[in-house]
């Protein structure tokens, strides 16, 4: 039985105005129900590109984006944020806030223009806050809390919008061993507990090995290899996307990558 | 509860407003005074009023330009509206409503200028051009201003610049009529982007993937606050301070969800401004200061708290 296709992109080709290359060329991509997808590559492959095109903020100049089979275009932002949950690589914290406080920014595009706060959102922000582990942090600040601590509370959020789809834009960029296993964990959680559809962008290749049911690889804005780690995570695909020397050895059943050093040791 | 706190002191403000002047109005008398009814009364709710505007449209412009030193004026409209009030006093235009109407005018101008400019760029307003265009359109019609007032008669040099510094000697329940007409729709159009505005602080890709539509929300923002202070500039001049330190206030005390924020800063703008008002016609009376000189002097001991606070903390 097929799942729901949550998010298909199809030879989608990008260039920023005045770029000398295009940012995204001719890749594709789709995300169903239930499934953990990550897209992998070296830095300035177009990985975030890939996020903002999927969700509408970059428009295509060829190929096409479609949410819930519907095109990225058609959906206005504030339907799309019920759809979909995203954690953006980078945001701002201009004014001190509170976690609940935060959590709760993700109900409002389940909110009317003039209502209040139902009781019915905040309980969606309690079960997110609870999702996350993060129910013990609801009355912190949110300066005061570690990286690992905040990435759960912006997953949280992203939750409370009960969102069909996540995104997350390198979640665990500066976060510790433990903290980034966690987060992972947490992510194949839900994908696995709720049926929620998840897309990671990460560098980590092999977190997303032993995390992601597919990957895509991509290198200079082209895809250079999609479909189960297993047959992705070639010596050959990876050293050509990282320009770097590796080996490849099999663990758990999921491929796992070892760079190779370059210079031996003097005798 | 904060509403509650708020409205007593609002009325326990207005209340002292209307009692205190030069001229001495027994309490018994206060109801049947005309000092009151056609002075006091119409000036301290038209203070109120514009401070109240003033307070609102500093929260909605520090949340749009992302920048929590950001002020109603910032945006080059005193600038803009000076220059109309110059304008109409050194050719004389006639009529009650020349003044305000010129000032209201040259701010609308400024504001469409840096609007403009904002939109260099591309489709998005781009807050930081907004704020570098506002400095800069300021700046021109501030030396315009200065020239002209530099050309000008003594006596008119000097009522353009107490128009300047703010005040409300000339108010009446006309202007506060027009006022009452005038912001409701600013007012209305900023508390709809109470909580897109709540989402933008988190930067404006973030505030789309929330949901917000971010491009027209910078472009209402941006209209309804200037308009709703080229109002309040039109009819008392260019009163500094209110709208940059009432936000940070508010935020302090309440929180920093726009919800809670615009009522609030709209009571303590007002608050603030109908009693600096009070001091302002009342210490040296019978003469008066200009407002906009009685809230600088209470706003820049204010602000250099805030400040040692924030970079305590």
């Amino acid at each position: 039985m097929d799942r729901e296709l949550i998010l298909a992109l199809r030879g989608v080709t990008c260039r920023y105005p005045g770029a000398p290359r295009d940012s995204l060329q001719g890749v594709s991509l789709e995300v169903r129900a239930g499934e953990f997808h990550a897209v992998l590559g070296p830095n300035g492959s177009g990985k975030t590109t890939l996020v903002r095109t999927a969700l509408g903020l970059v428009r295509p100049a060829a190929g096409g984006t479609e949410i819930l089979e519907r095109p990225a275009s058609g959906w206005s932002r504030r339907d799309l944020a019920r759809v979909v949950g995203v954690l953006p690589q980078r945001e701002d914290n201009l004014f001190p806030q509170r976690v609940r406080e935060t959590v709760l920014l993700g109900r409002y595009p389940h909110l009317s223009l003039l209502g209040g706060v139902r009781a019915a959102d905040h309980a969606a922000v309690e079960r997110a806050l609870v999702a996350c582990d993060a129910a013990d942090l609801a009355d912190r600040w949110l300066w005061t809390l570690s990286g690992g601590e905040y990435q759960r509370v912006r997953l949280a959020r992203a939750l409370a919008q009960e969102p069909r789809l996540l995104v997350l834009d390198e979640p665990t960029v500066s976060l510790d061993l433990r903290h980034e296993m966690e987060l992972f964990e947490l992510v194949r959680a839900l994908v696995d507990g709720r049926g929620l559809a998840a897309l990671v962008v990460t560098h980590h290749v092999n977190l997303a090995a032993r995390f992601a049911d597919r990957v895509l690889l991509l290198l200079e804005g082209r895809p250079a290899g999609a479909g189960a780690p297993g047959d992705v995570l070639t010596r050959e695909t990876a050293e050509r996307v990282f320009a770097w020397p590796v080996a490849i050895a099999p663990f758990d059943g999921r491929p796992q990558m070892i760079p190779l050093r370059q210079r031996k040791d003097p005798p | 509860m904060k509403y509650v706190l708020l409205a007593v002191a609002a009325v326990v403000t207005l209340a002292a407003a209307v009692l205190l002047g030069p001229a001495d109005v027994p309490l018994r008398d206060v109801l049947g005074s005309p000092i009151v009814w056609q002075l006091r009364l119409p000036r301290a709710v038209l203070a109120f009023l514009v401070g109240g505007a003033l307070g609102v449209s500093g929260v909605a412009l520090q949340a749009l330009v992302r920048n929590p030193l950001a002020d109603p004026f910032l945006l080059g409209l005193s600038g803009g509206a000076g220059l109309g009030a110059v304008v109409a006093i050194a050719f004389d235009l006639p009529g009650p409503w020349a003044l305000p109407l010129a000032a209201f005018v040259g701010a609308v101008s400024a504001m469409a200028l840096v609007y403009r400019l904002g939109l260099m760029g591309g489709a998005e307003l781009d807050p930081r051009i907004l704020l570098l265009g506002g400095v800069a359109v300021g700046a021109f019609a501030a030396a315009i201003t200065t020239a002209i007032v530099s050309l000008a008669q003594a006596t008119e040099l000097r009522n353009a610049f107490l128009w300047l510094w703010g005040g409300f000697s000339g108010a009446s329940w006309t202007t506060v009529l027009v006022i009452l007409v005038y912001a409701p729709l600013p007012l209305g159009v900023l508390a709809a982007a109470a909580r897109p505005l709540d989402l933008l602080a988190l930067g404006e890709e973030p505030a789309q993937y929330l949901g917000a539509d971010v491009r027209r929300l910078k472009r209402l923002v941006y209209l309804a606050a200037s308009l709703l202070t080229a109002a309040a500039v039109a009819v008392a001049g260019v009163i500094g301070f209110v709208g940059l330190i009432v936000p940070h206030l508010c935020r302090l005390v309440w929180g920093r969800l726009h919800r809670a924020l615009f009522p609030t800063a709209f009571l303590a703008g007002g608050i603030l401004l109908a009693a600096a008002d009070t001091l302002a016609r009342t210490v040296v009376a019978p003469r008066e200061l200009p407002v906009g000189i009685v809230t600088a002097l209470l706003g820049v001991p204010v602000f250099a708290f805030l400040l040692r606070r924030w970079t305590v903390s």
